[in-house]
């Protein structure tokens, strides 16, 4: 019987195995940041241990950076967590993408952009969202800071094999529907713990249509769905992608690797413990209405009423969340007002994501209610997109144009939606208290978002004769 | 890491579904480099009032939850970022245990690394001791060893939980130093990349 990328993957990197345990699994790249790592280096220090492979480590600044002067950070604490970083990485001789290197970015951002991020690798990273990686065909997950400490130490993971679930995705997606919808409409029809235990391999025309940055987008929510990781089998879009990019091998090295590559796709008599389908040609834009990125309707759809909900849980949930969100069951989404749109997050922050929001905005205002922010997930994106004339669409149409971060997608910034208001938001997360204490978050689509900030409240980009030709 | 044989202790409960990383400790609280002192946070939004007076109407705070050490959740709980502070939080306010139907992952494996044990019980189980703490106190015996639960209506309720993570509980060991006994398949499984 064949195998699936998940049971390749997870082959090559098994370094022990015993009857009873879980199996210890190799670990090629590990990424980490300010705020996971600081405990687990100093753990490592009262332990006397090494950091085994400095070279297959790679760190970054993102969640507490500001978006502003990012030379300047005022607040103490958020100031002495990038120090560290700063002295840990020069101690322990880790690479660091800093506050001044034109690598610096949102992790799941500078992996893919660096080509640190491949095809077969194993990844792991102290946030949650590691997941991105996964559309190399990578096996990427999130793991705690303990965990973070014994990769540093020993470069592997115990890990139980995982259960393998294939999403599939055929039909082709209606103009002005997006990558962010095939995922929001994946949560919202099958729950936030759809995934849980398993790796997810996302397969079907519609995925193989996409491009990497739209694949990333998907494998980047898998963790909303509570799946460990989530991957797409590598193809020749991959293989494009990552060509003559820093940390590729080049000339006849990338031809011999690309082979290499070409194996670990699943086979075509693989078997997988459960499937999930999706119909790509009946998903439409999404817009979250809850306190988690599950409680999504469709744009022409209306807010839910607790009775909707069909379990006990579901049905608590939808309570739970109404409140906080201060709506009413049978609102409809289109008549909802916000105050602020963030354009950001490791989700949709890449040039595809800014380009289809600039598509939408050149030329129009935004409205006066509304304070619209757009933050590129990376010193790169953020330069290719001033080169591009995309940051002037941007703040002609009344957008605050800042540096790269996390920002609002958590607010550990200065970056805040204040309490009881609401923010259209191109992040992944939309729990209580995510963008700033009492503020209401929706998750959306660039374009989605591009067009609430337009109109001041969210509407059906579908309806819209400006969508670009390009999404 | 302290061993976990036997832990009775009181209950404290909290009815609500999908509880997330992000409520258990909220971002602000993020920015520290140890791994203490968290408890001072935990549900911080939730806990505290805007005065940073205790919420009367959130269960931590009733007088019964004052000197919990069992927490009894709900489904899906820890689900979300893969913050560590969350279990350091639960662990520095005073948890040694917590009870739900279903966690998150990461949640869930960050727990065992710190001594905080996680157990899944069956939703009805899990309901009842939520009721059980709505109408006065609880308290219930957690034996790892034997994989039980008994509450003090001599209800006894056992639990499933995986051998590795149990042996490294009852016996309080350091992971990275077993792992580290395993350098020679490491360094030689290395030599073939
Ligand atoms: S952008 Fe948001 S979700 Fe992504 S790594 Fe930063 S804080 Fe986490």
């Amino acid at each position: 019987m064949g195998k699936t990328i998940i049971e390749k993957v997870w082959e090559r990197h098994k370094v022990y195995e015993e009857e009873g345990k879980p199996d210890l699994l190799y670990i090629d790249l590990h990424l980490i940041h300010e705020v996971t790592s600081p405990q687990a280096f100093e753990g490592l220090r009262l332990n006397n241990r090494k950091l085994r492979r400095p070279d297959l480590t790679y760190a970054t600044m993102d969640h507490n950076i500001p978006t502003k002067d990012r030379e300047t950070i005022t607040d103490k604490i958020a100031k002495k967590q990038i120090d560290v970083l700063v002295e840990n990485c020069k101690n322990f001789d880790v690479e660091l993408a800093g506050l001044n290197s034109p690598n610096n970015g949102i992790v799941h951002i500078i992996g893919p952009e660096l080509g640190l991020t491949q095809p077969g690798k194993t990844i792991v990273c102290g946030d949650s969202h590691t997941s991105t990686h996964g559309a190399f065909g990578a096996l990427a997950f999130g793991i705690g800071t303990s965990e973070v400490e014994h990769v540093m130490a020993t470069q592997t993971l115990w890990q139980d094999r995982p259960k393998t679930m294939e999403v599939v995705i055929d039909g082709r997606l209606e103009s002005g529907v997006t990558a962010k919808d095939i995922i929001l409409a994946l949560i919202a029809k099958y729950g936030v713990n759809f995934g849980t235990g398993h790796v997810v391999e996302y397969r079907g025309e519609a995925i193989r249509g996409l491009t990497m940055e739209e694949r990333m987008t998907i494998c980047n929510m898998s963790i909303e769905g509570g799946a460990r990781a989530g991957l797409i089998s590598p193809d020749q879009v991959t293989f494009d992608y990552l060509r003559g990019r820093e940390n590729v091998p080049e000339g006849d090295a990338y031809d011999v690797i690309v082979e290499e590559w070409k194996q670990l796709a699943s086979d075509p008599d693989a078997k997988f413990d459960a499937t999930l389908v999706l119909d790509a040609s009946e998903v439409k834009p999404m817009v979250t209405w809850g306190t988690n990125p599950g409680q999504g309707v469709t744009i022409d759809g209306t807010v839910p009423s607790p009775e909707d909900g069909k379990t006990d849980s579901e049905r608590r949930a939808i309570e739970q969340s109404l409140e906080y969100m201060d709506l009413k069951p049978g609102t409809k989404m289109e008549d909802i007002k916000i105050q602020h749109v963030f354009l950001g997050s490791c989700t949709n922050a890449r040039i595809s994501d800014l380009r289809e929001a600039a598509g939408y905005i050149k030329g129009k205002k935004v409205d006066k209610s509304v304070r619209a922010l757009v933050v590129p997930g990376s010193v790169k994106v953020k330069r290719q997109a001033e080169e591009e004339g995309l940051a002037t669409i941007f703040i002609e149409a009344g957008f605050e144009w800042r540096d790269a971060g996390c920002s609002m997608c958590l607010g550990m910034n200065p970056d805040q939606v204040p309490a009881g208001e609401r923010c259209a938001s191109t992040s992944n997360r939309n729990f209580e208290g995510r963008q700033g204490k009492n503020a209401r978050t929706h998750l959306m689509s660039p374009i989605m978002a591009a067009a609430a900030a337009v109109h001041g409240h969210f509407v059906d980009v579908r309806k819209l004769d400006a969508i670009p030709a390009s999404s | 890491m302290e061993k976990f044989t036997t832990h009775v202790g009181t209950v404290a409960a909290l009815p609500y579904v999908n509880i997330d990383t992000d409520q258990i400790i909220p971002k602000q609280f993020l920015k520290r480099v140890e791994r203490t002192g968290f408890g001072q946070f935990l549900f911080y939004n939730w806990r505290l009032l805007e005065n940073d007076q205790p919420d009367p109407e959130f269960p931590l705070n009733y007088e019964r939850a004052k000197d919990a050490t069992v927490l009894v959740a709900d489904e899906n709980f820890g689900c979300g970022s893969s913050r560590e502070h969350a279990a350091w939080a639960l662990q520095d306010y005073g948890f040694k245990v917590v009870i739900a139907p279903s966690f998150g992952d990461i949640f869930y494996n960050n727990s065992f690394k710190n001594g905080l044990l996680p157990v899944r019980m069956p939703l009805e189980v899990v309901r009842s001791w939520q009721k059980r703490f709505e109408d006065g106190s609880l308290e219930l015996r957690v034996n790892l060893e034997e994989q039980v639960i008994e509450d003090d209506h001599g209800g006894i309720h056992t639990f499933e939980i995986d051998g590795y993570w149990k042996n490294m509980l009852i016996h309080g060991l350091d992971e990275i130093g077993l792992t580290l006994q395993y350098s020679d398949h490491i360094a030689k499984y290395e030599r073939t990349i």
